[in-house]
């Protein structure tokens, strides 16, 4: 008994650090999303639709992918297959979190509660994390990323362009920001990681530069490179056998 | 629009939410094979460079901001690993470098 009060004393802290975790996320999908629901609004999407469109997706490129199919009338399996190309890069990412999570304190309803949002920021906080992921630490960052992220693309509907283009170009790199604080601090002190890093940026900047790859979409892009890089990196450096720590 | 906006959301939702939940749901056991642990732990870092660069340098009005972004953002990152603070400096210099241009 004693045990479980104590446990969840633990998940409610983790809950708490997760919610901080999620504010600076949160502001940057208010900037983000606000654009995506002038896309939204350009579709013809009303504020309810585009709303939910983002409590359920949760995926920028996914979302743009969506809104431009129904604005050209597309069928639904076109929106279907728009959807697995953009969105096939958090496959990967499920993979990885998994591998990463605290197996004693995760059950399934967690993993299909997590399921919902596994986007680009909250994943990387999420594998970022010093120990084993507790599943409340990602609940935590979910109830204050994803209203940022809903309301975003509401208020993009329904007030169009109000924020100044300069403003919005500025809070539009904040996500990058959150990207390259992922990968930095850890490429500094594992020579491997920064290997694959460079190798990953140099590669990505000539597929987007040479004409016969730039014709690519970014996020087919990014799972060829991921898959690709990954493979070549496991054979070349692989990873200490399992500890018991993990 | 030929069919009703709703069919569409929800099509593209639950495409989306398999995609994500799979790997979650059905990964439950740890991997054991070595080649795939190391797989997986080079997917964050790879996927997260490819997403930013180049796209960062583009997402800006110039791409002159979005270089100093870049910039700013390793710089900071380097010396203090503090998300916030990254995120706020890059988006500090693409604000003023864009007023003065």
């Amino acid at each position: 008994m004693s045990r479980n009060v104590l446990e969840r004393k633990s998940n409610m802290s983790e809950y708490r650090r997760g919610v901080k975790s999620g504010v600076p996320v949160c502001l940057g999908y208010l900037a983000v999303s606000f654009s995506l629901g002038l896309a939204a609004r350009r579709a013809g999407l009303s504020v309810i639709s585009a709303s939910v469109s983002s409590l359920l997706l949760n995926a920028s490129a996914g979302e743009y992918a969506l809104f431009s199919v129904i604005s050209e009338s597309g069928s639904i399996v076109q929106a279907a297959v728009a959807e697995l190309v953009a969105n096939m890069r958090y496959f990967l990412m499920s993979c990885a979190l998994s591998e990463k999570l605290d197996r004693n304190k995760t059950g399934i309803v967690h993993r299909l509660v997590m399921g919902l949002a596994v986007t680009d920021e909250m994943f990387s906080i999420g594998v970022m994390q010093a120990k084993a992921l507790n599943p409340w630490f990602y609940f935590g960052m979910m109830s204050v990323a994803m209203p940022g992220w809903c309301v975003g693309t509401g208020l993009g509907v329904a007030v169009g362009n109000i924020i100044g283009s300069r403003l919005q170009s500025a809070l539009g790199v904040s996500l990058y920001g959150m990207f390259i604080a992922s990968v930095v601090p850890v490429s500094v002190n594992d020579k491997k990681v920064a290997a694959v890093v460079i190798v990953s940026a140099v590669l990505s900047m000539l597929m987007s530069l040479i004409p016969v790859f730039s014709g690519i979409p970014e996020s087919v892009r990014v799972i060829l490179l991921t898959v690709l890089i990954a493979a070549v990196a496991a054979l070349v450096f692989p990873v200490k056998e399992r500890t018991d720590e993990k | 629009m030929k069919n009703n906006v709703w069919i569409y959301i929800l099509a593209a939702a639950a495409v989306t939410y398999f995609i994500r939940a799979l790997p979650l749901t059905l990964l439950r056991k740890p991997v054991k094979s070595r080649f795939i642990r190391s797989f997986l732990y080079y997917v964050p870092y790879i996927t997260l460079t490819v997403m930013t660069f180049p796209a960062i340098v583009f997402a800006t009005q110039t791409p002159i901001s979005g270089i100093a972004a870049l910039v700013v953002g390793i710089a900071v990152a380097w010396l203090s690993g503090n998300l916030f603070a990254v995120a706020a400096s890059s988006c500090a210099v693409v604000f003023l470098i864009e007023l003065f241009l």
